[in-house]
Order: C-alpha cells, then structure tokens, then sequence
C-alpha cells in the first residue's frame, strides 16, 4: 500500500488534568476521502485543529509523506497543503466569489491587484471541480445559497493548491439538493487527487462520501474501517461504545 | 475532468445581456448610487422650478464650492465607515488641525507650507489615537470619538482662546475656495481625466483578453467613457462662462474642484487596485474572515483611521479657505453631514459597501437642499428638518437593501 499522506500515530493532547486525545493514531491517504466520526466531546475538533497548527499536539509523531514534522502554525499547516474548511465558511459576504477565493493571497501585477489573472485561476479551480451551480464568478457571497458558498470554501482550498482538505460538518447546513451538491464536489477533491477529512454527524453522507471511516471514542481511535466492508449499525456501536475492538481499551 | 463551458464572468453576452445582468443585481438590493443620483436630478428639477436664480451659472459654481469640503469630508469618512466604524470627531479634527496651523503659521511665523504639514500631521496623530484604541484595546468607534468630539473642542479653545477667531492670511491658501482656474486650464483638466479613464479601461480591458477572458461589448467603453466626457463637459462649460455680474469677468473653473478630483482618483485606485483597498472591504464585510485569511486586521483598522483623520484636516482646510478665518469652535455641525452625505449616496453603516463616488453623490445632495433652501427662502430650521429626514431616509434604504441582499448563513 502507498505511503499515507498524513499519519498520526500515538499523539496526545491535554487541557489541564483533561486528557482530550490518549494516543490516537490515523491516517489520511491521497485520493480518499476519510470520515472522522465520533460523538460530541470524542476529540475530533482537538485532533482537527492539530494537523491545521492552531493548537499543536502535546505528544506522539506526526508523517507528512513518511518523514516526521512538527505543525505549530496555521501558516505551517498551509504551506505544507492542508487547508481547513470551517463550519463557518469564512467567508466576506460583501465580495464576490473570486475576491473570496483569493482573500489574503491576492495576485498583484506592478503593485495593484490583478483582477484578470486571479478571475482565470478561480474560473479554472471551479471547473477541475465541475462546478456548474454557480452562475459568475463575479457574483457577490451575499446572493449565493448556503451550498454554493460551500462550494466556493472549498474551491478556495484547491485554488492554494491543498494537498489535503479537512471539512467540518460541510453539510449540516443544508438542504437535500445541497447537500447531494456538496458530497458530489467531495467525492472530486478525492477525485483529483486531495486527501479528504471530513467530519460529519450524518452516517448517511459519511456512507455515501467515504472510502475510509475513524472512530473516536472518548479520545481514543477505536476503529478505522473500510465503508464498503461496514454496516451502520456497527459504526453507531464504536461511536457509542457499546463495540470495542480487541487491543483497544 | 474539465467541462469545456466555463462559468461565466459576468463580461460576456450583448449589451442587452449586460443591463439585464444590472437590472438584476439592483432588484437584489446592489443599487449602489442610483438612489442618489434619482434624488440629485429630482431634487434640481425642484428647485430650479421653484427658484429662478437655481440654475445660474453663479449658484452652480457657487454649488460645487459649497460641496467640496463636505465631498472631501466624507471621502474621509467612507475609509472608517466601510470598516463599519465611524468618526464621530473628524469635524473638529477638521478645526483642530487648522488650530495648529494658525499658531504655527501666525504665533510662531512659520511657513505656511510647513506649517500645513504639520496640521496634516495633527490629523494622522488624532487618527492614530483613535485607531490604537478601537484596534488594539477593542473600544467602540463611536464612544472613542464622541470623547474626542468634546476633548478637540477644548484643544480649540486652549489652542486658540475663548471665542477666537483668526483670518487666513495666506492668498495661496484663501485661493483656493475663491479663485478660478483659467478657462484653458478646466478643460486641460477635463481631456487629462477623459483620457485617462479612456487609457484605464483599454488597458483592463487588454489584461483580459491577454489570459483568455471575455470581455464586454466595446460600445459600453464608449459609452462609458462618452458619459463621463459629456457630463464633465457640461459642468466645464458651465464654470466656464463668465458669471461675473460686474465688470469683473468671473469664470473658469474653481481651484479646489480639481483638488477634490485628485482626491476622488486616487482614494479609489487605492480602494479598488490595492491589496490594502481590498482588505479594508473584505474586514468590513467579516473580520473573521479576513482573519483567518491571514490580514492583519487591527492595522487595517489603524490605517483607516488615519487617513481619515488626516482628510478631515484637508476639508478643514477647505472650510477655512471658503470663510476666511480659522475659528475655536469649528467643525462641531458639519460631521453629521459628512456622515449624511457618504450613508444617502450609498455607502453602508454596516461596513464593507461604498465608493467614493457614491460619496461624492451623496455630498452633491445634502450641499443642494441646503443651497436651494436657502434660495427659496425657508428658515434654517427647515433645512436641518430635511436633511435630517434625507439622511434617515437614506439609512432606511441601506438597512432594507442589506436585507434584501441575502439571507446570511454565518451572520444573523
């Protein structure tokens, strides 16, 4: 099998006498895309804002592409490719899609913004992805739907050339069309070559979208599970601990 | 897995395509100056009936002169305002600064070019107070420069001695509100401005087919730029016939039009082709995604504020040239205006929409109802009745259009 992009292994987390990760392991492979599940309070936000720098882990060793690294910084994290998207979206409503996508890492040309060239690179991300809901590039965030402005948080992450994209709970905002939009524009990330995380409530989206499903239980990583070879009645059992696996406490 | 149909950039299609395209975005609630310019038309279309002397070519020069230092005003505001803060003190940041130059220009003879400078400086000082308090320590716009509104009235008046007023000696500077370019010089000015809005849009225009966008129908840069040259020739022809009622031939345009011209052009190169311009619209719209897209959003902040404090000095400038003297008690009133003038041209009190011009516009209105007021004879009070009831009219319009625009997911 293929060096994972991203593995985990044993890495721990603390706040204060609250032990938040007990030596988790995971690991994210280029072209899947892999289901972080778990109930309120198992740690995944924890083990998320880890890999993206924003709170570095305490313990255990980090892979990027088989050699060891330290995440200390969100601008770490980016530069080496991993790119969140909030549940917020982050996103200036005031702006159109293109000025959104290119927030903070404008192109310039002899010292002013170069409109021209950044509309053609968030026209060509959009379409590596297929997007065909949205009508212009230049439409202002404020008229767009709750699923196109989805869409354009995670074009912005292809557009900084992500070689992984985290999601936090992409869908539980929208409705049923959206939402079979949004799952489509993950399975193309994957598609492209981007190793997916994302994190959902909703088993029926995690089924749908993923190659690979992680339990988190109470801190602990007590499945990584193919999701063809799965029910969900199984991967309920690991989120609510009433299945353990042998080895695992 | 590419689709061969792009998606569309909003430059393609006929110019039907294009005014059905706006027609479109105003019925969303994007109706930028129009507004504005809606009431600036209607508003001379009153007045000129009512008034015969409206449509002088006197009262029209008189009318531009009159607006200018609220134009310049509220440029100044629209900085803080796109930010969705306001200034509450640049009126009497306007006075405060004029104060130091009249102590260092009379008191201590300095020269007047220097010492203007320095009243420039007072401004970017005051802007960075305000600027370190609502970035840094996170205190609302509003209460901070409410605090200075009181605190630069008595700056004034330690400054300047109770009730104390001082003429403007300088002719360079009194020039300024009351003298005429020559007439060659006004349409000079007019050719520079039309061709270099012309050069703009061709060039836009050729980055665009360089990497391989669409681009609109030429006419509408013709029409584009034939607007812009036909209104700008009829107020040049306008300022440019003698309107002297003597024997003193008086015309030309006025010195401080091009002034505020220069001032319009580059505030809205620096907003619109700037990275600095962008990310005061994108901290406007939502500080916490400019954040997180890495902006340093309390120096945004700063710098705002700075600018607008150091333009307030400008207006003041103004303001002194048209009077004459240099007063203890100025700028208390014209703050409220200069707010009223950028909120009824269309920029937003929620931060993060507006242009200059729309400001420009905006100014245009309030300094037209004061004019013909006053020419059709109603007391003043009626006036403030007005233009109070224009302003709150106009952030009516604002907030509808806000909730119009949109249901927002991440903000209420």
């Amino acid at each position: 099998m293929a060096i994972p992009l991203i593995e985990l292994s044993s890495v721990t987390k603390s706040f204060g006498p609250v032990d938040v990760l007990k030596g988790v392991n995971f690991k994210v492979e280029e072209g899947k895309v892999t289901a972080l599940v778990g109930d309120n309070g198992a740690g995944k936000s924890t083990l998320i804002k880890g890999l993206s720098g924003v709170q570095p882990y305490d313990g255990g060793t980090v892979t990027f592409r088989g050699e060891e690294v330290h995440i200390r910084s969100p601008r770490q994290a980016s530069a080496m490719g991993i790119e969140v998207v909030y549940q917020d979206l982050a996103l200036c409503e005031n702006l159109d899609i293109v000025q959104n996508m290119f927030l903070g890492r404008e192109e310039l040309n002899a010292g002013t913004l170069d409109e021209a060239s950044m509309e053609f690179a968030a026209q060509k991300a959009l379409q590596s992805l297929s997007v065909r809901t949205v009508k212009s590039v230049r439409q202002k965030v404020s008229s767009l739907s709750g699923g196109q402005r989805q869409t354009v948080a995670i074009a912005r992450s292809v557009l900084r050339n992500a070689k992984m994209v985290i999601l936090d709970e992409p869908t539980a905002a929208l409705g049923v069309a959206q939402t079979e939009q949004v799952l489509n524009l993950v399975r193309r990330l994957a598609d492209n070559g981007i190793a997916v995380v994302i994190i959902s409530h909703n088993l029926a989206d995690v089924f749908e979208v993923a190659d690979n499903i992680s339990v988190l239980y109470l801190g602990q990583m007590v499945a990584h599970i193919d999701a063809k070879k799965t029910t969900r009645d199984e991967v309920v059992a690991y989120i609510t601990g009433s299945k353990t696996p042998e080895g695992v406490a | 897995m590419t689709y061969t149909t792009p998606i569309a950039t909003g430059h393609e299609g006929t110019v039907r395509d294009q005014f059905t395209g706006y027609l479109q975005r105003l019925r969303g609630g994007d109706m930028g100056a129009l507004p504005a310019v809606l009431a600036l038309v209607a508003l001379a279309a009153l007045f000129s009936a009512l008034s015969p002397f409206f449509l002088t070519t006197g009262n029209i020069a008189n009318l531009f002169v009159q607006a200018s230092e609220l134009m310049v005003l509220a440029f100044a505001l629209v900085f803080v305002l796109l930010l969705a803060e306001i200034d509450l003190s640049a009126g009497v940041t306007a006075g405060s600064g004029m104060a130091v130059f009249q102590v260092l220009f009379s008191n201590l003879g300095w020269n007047w070019v220097a010492a203007l400078i320095i009243a420039l400086a007072t401004g970017a000082f005051i802007g960075a107070f305000i600027g370190f308090f609502v970035s840094r320590i996170g205190v609302p716009s509003f209460v901070v420069t409410l605090g200075l509104f009181l605190g630069l009235q008595g700056f004034m008046l330690l400054l300047l001695g109770d009730g104390g007023i001082y003429r403007l000696e300088q002719a360079e500077l009194k020039a300024i509100m009351n003298s005429n370019m020559p007439v060659w010089a006004g349409w000079g000015m007019l050719v520079i401005v039309v061709a270099g809005s012309l050069i703009l849009s061709l060039y836009d225009r050729r980055r665009r087919t360089k990497v391989g966008l669409p681009t609109r129908p030429f006419i509408m840069l013709v029409i584009k730029v034939g607007t812009l040259a036909v209104i700008g020739g009829l107020v040049v022809g306008l300022l440019s016939v003698n309107r002297g009622q003597g024997m003193l031939a008086i015309e030309g345009v006025p010195i401080v039009l091009p002034i505020v011209l220069l001032i319009l052009v580059i505030g809205t190169f620096v907003l619109d082709r700037t990275l600095f311009g962008r990310y005061i619209y994108a901290v406007g719209g939502n500080p916490e995604a400019a954040r997180r897209a890495g902006i340093k959003v309390a120096q945004i902040r700063l710098y705002a504020f700075i600018i607008c404090s150091s333009l307030a000095v400008v207006s003041g400038l103004l303001h002194a040239s048209r009077i004459g003297s240099i007063e203890s008690t100025a700028g208390r009133s014209i703050v409220l205006s200069g707010v009223a003038a950028a909120v009824v041209g269309g920029v937003s009190l929620f931060g993060g929409r507006g242009r200059l011009a729309y400001a420009a516009i905006g100014a245009l209105v309030i300094s037209i109802i004061d004019n013909g007021l006053g020419l059709i004879g109603l007391p003043a009070g009626a006036n403030f009745l007005i233009t109070g009831g224009v302003l709150v009219a106009a952030a009516t319009v604002d907030a509808l259009s806000r909730r119009r625009s949109g249901v927002s997911l991440t903000r209420a």
